[in-house]
């Protein structure tokens, strides 16, 4: 179409940020698969792990999207005291480190876990979480909370005339509106979901309970660390792109037309609102089910708390300092990206979660070894691989955001000539600020308690507060290491939360 | 002169045709059904829609190919007239310079905009802050320090009340029109073309009429519009 | 070294460490992650070591003996160390297949339980391999009772973990041609296996197993910096299984005289007097003073297993095989 809608933006900062993400998730691809020296290709095993993968991602992506419907749909008819900081604190697993989230789930669902101890008084035999069900229960249990929030927007970005509409009209608000909005936001969150769980990797393994809980990720693993079989890593890492190309080709197939906001996030008024005890009921369910994890780490975490040596409140710094770098560049991508716009961006926007961490540390390592010692870089390295990982869910939050403000002030700013920068400082920052603000916020949640890269590059001297948990439960310390845990817990929520209310502060828009 | 030149706007499977003229310093209505492309038109002016074929001339200079913001046009749409996120001064100020990096003389200029449309004492309030018609008086102040010769009003007052919207037609008529604008302005309503415009154009049936006076128009009106105005 | 220019957004954070002083000869050891922590044995061996050479001596940790192993591989020829330190006798093959080692030639007088011929890599500690349960349980008397008991126990991936790897070892030098069966019978016994020895540790504290593969000198940390006895190291008949930690010194280093300094000082006092209380573990040479309090309490075995890494390279891959399949049903 010959329309001229849009004003003209500089072309390179989104070029940039696609070219490193291409470099991060390709390019360490490309640099573990030139060092390679080419053997066997795949062994057996690998096919049994492909096999485990790809079951226990479908099974958790979609049991985590099925739970989370009726909780986001009770959340957006409800209104209640608390409520927003109930959404935030749902949102909490989501950034949990994976050791942490474990041993939080296993002090309800373990064997001497609250669960079983219930169970005990009523003399019935104790369950084991171990195996696939364990499997997919961690991943709903770290995953269920981004869905609840993406299916949540979905329902906040219906405009309260629809509902009203359809309440003059006596229509059926579920097939009329809802149904068309799940059609739309359904399919992409599953997507996300399942590539999270398709790299899957300490969770599947120790909740699996054996190797028959192998995934993609641990062979990948082993390809690396046990036969130092770098050919096998990337061919193992490219299935896992190829299984992600699928998934996302599958999922935009059955995607409806997408109406998602940026999520006003305002109780709409309803008119079929019966039954306030089923939606109570959700809600309730879910904050147990994501809460109580939390709640233990809370307990296991304060008795050491006071006690903790200054090299993890050193190591704390380090990881705030990371974790707002990562966040700045994350949104400065996201924004780019978004600004920049096309299919393009939709394809960068789902490759990094695709991406094996191994791999990414690995070939980011052979990538500035020969000319940088890799522990003077580690921390911007962590940084440029942090803001890249999060990627997806900023640009999920972004884009939607500045494509509407595309549409509506695109025109204007044109016949006005606001181009470029004058654009970018004067429109789109200051009415991108909201979903910025969330996305930022995640992204530095995320990369405080990401333990990827930095493992394989950190001396003494660059440790971060998860490198420096691990290292505590490494020397014995399992109750320091749960106080660093829960500083590692409360940080990431209080950078999620400083950003997110950030971009909140300015309400008159 | 603006000049529409064997125009050919195309917008999906919707055609429109236009070859016509509209003299400087005059107020036209366009006039027409709904969806006849009254919009289409402007756009086209405007440079928000390449023409499929034809030229749009301004005193000669071809402007089928400038940017939106390098054109001789000011325009007023339907809804999102202002950014709400930054106040009516700085609104206005985007008419003057895109880039809002504004010199005394030009927040002069600014201020005396907005008393021009009677809104002293409104500057640092947001829109969300103002009426609907002190909006769209925000708006008017930009199009008056943008200063440009061509305005083009794509129903900008369609959401306010009767007296309210003659009100604003009569600012637009006082401040621009006297001021030696050309004026195009897409209306429904018979009585706004008349209550401001000395010419009025025919959009229907996928051509634009050449403009006639619009008293000629209205005591004499062809079969389309005569179908129209029922 | 050389300086390097940052993003100006780095260096105005000055997170990057500096190096040291151009004229003091920099000794760098590669090393496991827990070695160079405040509760490892790192900081005093360094303390101890720069008083006597006058260098600086810089240790790089990285993950547990495995990623130590891949991060060299990664390196090759072009690593910076000059000392790597904690690899075991399940990683030297491997190790030695690289290339990249020189002999360590130093001639000390180990405690060793068992003979020690390796010329290229030195051991500095060892330990046996050993399930740690709560003490005043039920306890099998070895892997054959453990696998027809229904006591619960965790432990590691030898994929991605040292004492995992050490497991499988044991198993296959106890069992040999028989490991299968015995791998069968311990399936049920297996609550989960964990991709590292902390995760294992972390959920048998916490009470999700009864008992936790490790090490025979674990209930010592407890017993001595907890002062809690209640933490036992149970017996097996078949023998136990050796870790045996060693040293290398890596052939291009541009350091020699150094490293061969650092590998001699590692088998004296000033080094081995520090492992038994932050490694956890024995010392290679056991130092004048003795073992600390406490060591006289653990477990003893009556017979030291330990395959030699030419054997271990031969049957690792076939035995993880095993491992896996008897593990999948």
């Amino acid at each position: 179409m010959a329309q001229r809608a849009v004003p003209v933006t500089a072309r390179w900062p989104g070029a940039l940020a696609g070219a490193l993400v291409l470099v991060l998730t390709i390019g360490t691809l490309g640099a573990v698969a030139w060092r390679a020296e080419w053997g066997g290709g795949l062994a057996p095993a690998d096919w049994a792990a492909i096999r485990f993968t790809i079951l226990q991602a479908l099974l958790s992506a979609a049991l985590s999207v099925l739970l989370a419907i009726p909780v986001a749909r009770a959340l957006a008819r409800r209104r209640f005291w608390g409520r927003q900081l109930l959404i935030t604190l749902l949102g909490a697993p989501f950034i949990l480190p994976v050791i942490v989230a474990v041993l939080g789930l296993l002090a309800i669902f373990g064997r001497s876990g609250i669960l079983n101890d219930g169970l005990g008084w009523f003399g019935i035999e104790p369950i084991s979480i171990f195996g696939l069900h364990g499997v997919v229960l961690a991943h709903v249990f770290f995953n269920m909370p981004l869905a609840v929030r993406f299916i949540l927007q979905g329902w906040l970005s219906i405009p309260a005339e629809r509902f009203r509409l359809a309440a003059s009209l006596n229509a059926p608000v579920g097939r009329l509106l809802e149904w068309p909005m799940l059609r739309a936001v359904v399919p992409s969150t599953f997507l996300v979901i399942f590539l999270i769980c398709l790299t899957s990797f300490a969770v599947a393994l120790t909740m699996g309970g054996g190797p028959r809980a192998t995934t993609v990720e641990l062979a990948i693993y082993q390809a690396v660390r046990f036969d130092f079989d770098l050919g096998r890593a990337a061919l193992l890492a490219c299935i896992q792109f190829v299984l992600c190309v699928v998934a996302a080709v599958f999922a935009w197939r059955v995607t409806g037309t997408d109406p998602i906001g940026a999520g006003l996030d305002r109780v709409v008024q309803r008119w079929d609102l019966a039954r306030p005890a089923v939606d109570f009921a959700a809600i309730g369910l879910a904050a147990l089910f994501l809460l109580l994890p939390l709640a233990m780490i809370l307990l296991r975490g304060l008795p050491g708390f006071l006690d903790m040596p200054t090299t993890v409140w050193a190591a704390a710094m380090r990881s705030i300092v990371v974790a707002f770098g990562s966040a700045a560049l994350c949104v400065l991508m996201a924004l780019a990206l978004a600004l920049r716009g096309g299919a393009m961006v939709s394809v960068i926007g789902v490759m990094p979660l695709a991406a094996s961490g191994l791999v990414v540390g690995t070939g980011a390592f052979l990538l500035v070894f020969p000319f940088v010692r890799p522990a003077d870089v580690a921390l911007l390295v962590t940084m440029l691989v942090n803001a890249t990982l999060a990627l997806p869910f900023a640009l999920r939050s972004v884009a939607p955001a500045v494509a509407q403000i595309k549409q509506d002030y695109g025109r204007l700013a044109l016949s006005l000539s606001m181009i470029r920068w004058s654009w970018v400082r004067l429109v789109v920052l200051p009415r991108v600020r909201r979903p910025l603000g969330f996305a930022a916020g995640l992204a530095a949640a995320l990369s405080m308690g990401d333990l990827g890269v930095i493992a394989l590059f950190a001396g003494q001297a660059e440790e971060t507060l998860p490198l420096a948990m691990y290292r505590l439960m490494g020397a014995y310390r399992m109750e320091t290491a749960a106080s660093a845990a829960l500083l590692l817990v409360t940080l990431s929520f209080a950078l999620f939360w400083l950003c997110d209310r950030w971009g909140r502060a300015d309400a008159d828009m | 002169m603006l000049t529409c030149e064997n125009l050919l706007l195309q917008q999906g499977s919707f055609s429109l045709r236009a070859d016509v003229r509209f003299q400087a310093g005059k107020a036209v209505a366009l006039i027409g059904p709904s969806g006849a492309g009254k919009s289409t038109l402007l756009a086209a002016i405007a440079g928000f829609l390449t023409p499929v074929s034809g030229r749009v001339l301004w005193d000669g200079r071809d402007l089928t190919h400038a940017a939106p913001g390098d054109r001789p046009v000011s325009v007023l749409f339907q809804d999102n007239n202002l950014f709400p996120h930054l106040s009516a001064a700085q609104n206005v100020g985007l008419g003057l310079r895109p880039d809002l990096r504004l010199r005394a003389d030009d927040q002069a200029k600014v201020a005396a905009a907005l008393h021009d449309v009677g809104l002293d004492g409104f500057a640092d309030r947001k829109p969300s802050a103002l009426s609907g018609g002190q909006q769209s008086r925000v708006a008017l102040a930009r199009v008056l320090v943008a200063n440009r010769p061509v305005v083009l009003l794509d129903e900008p007052f369609g959401a306010l009340g009767p007296a309210l919207k003659d009100e604003m037609l009569d600012l637009v008529k006082a401040k621009l029109v006297s001021a030696g604008k050309t004026v195009l302005m897409v209306t429904h309503d018979p009585a706004d073309a008349q209550r401001m415009a000395d010419m009025a154009a025919l959009v229907a049936d996928g051509t634009v009429s050449p403009p006639v006076a619009t008293s000629d128009l209205f005591s004499n009106p062809p079969p389309a519009l005569k179908a129209y105005l029922g | 070294m050389k300086n390097t220019t940052y993003l100006p957004v780095v260096a105005g954070l000055a997170l990057c460490a500096t190096s040291a002083m151009a004229e003091t000869p920099v000794l760098q050891v590669m090393t496991y992650d827990s070695f160079v922590t405040e509760w490892g044995p790192g900081p005093a061996i360094e303390a101890a070591f720069e008083a006597e050479c006058a260098c600086d001596l810089q240790f790089v940790g990285t993950g547990d003996g495995a990623a130590l192993l891949a991060r060299l591989q990664l390196e090759g020829p072009r690593t910076e160390a000059d000392i790597v330190l904690g690899l075991d006798t399940n990683l030297t093959a491997a190790a030695r297949e690289t290339d990249l080692f020189a002999p360590h030639g130093v001639a000390a007088d180990l405690d060793l339980p068992i003979a020690w011929t390796d010329t290229d890599f030195l051991p500095f500690d060892w330990g046996y391999f050993a399930f740690v349960g709560n003490a005043g349980a039920d306890a099998p008397t070895s892997l054959r009772a453990l696998a027809d008991s229904d006591t619960k126990i965790v432990i590691q991936d030898p994929r991605s973990s040292t004492p995992g790897l050490g497991l499988l070892m044991w198993v296959k030098a106890a069992y040999g041609d028989e490991a299968p069966a015995l791998w069968a019978g311990l399936a049920d016994n297996i609550v989960t296996v964990t991709p590292g020895w902390s995760e294992a540790y972390g959920m048998f504290l916490e009470g999700e197993a009864d008992a936790v593969l490790s090490y025979t000198t674990s209930p010592a940390y407890h017993l001595i910096a907890e002062e809690d006895d209640s933490k036992v190291a149970w017996a097996f008949d078949e023998g136990h299984y050796m870790q045996v930690e060693v040293a290398g010194k890596v052939a291009g280093t541009d350091q020699p005289e150094l490293a061969d300094q650092f590998l001699a000082f590692m088998v004296s006092d000033g080094f081995q007097s520090v492992i038994p209380t932050t490694n956890w573990m024995y010392p290679a040479v056991t130092p004048a003073g003795g073992l600390p309090e406490g060591f006289e309490t653990l477990l003893t075995p009556a017979q030291s297993l330990l395959l030699s890494p030419e054997d271990v390279a031969a049957l690792r891959d076939a035995a993880l095989d095993e491992w896996r399949n008897a593990l999948s049903q």
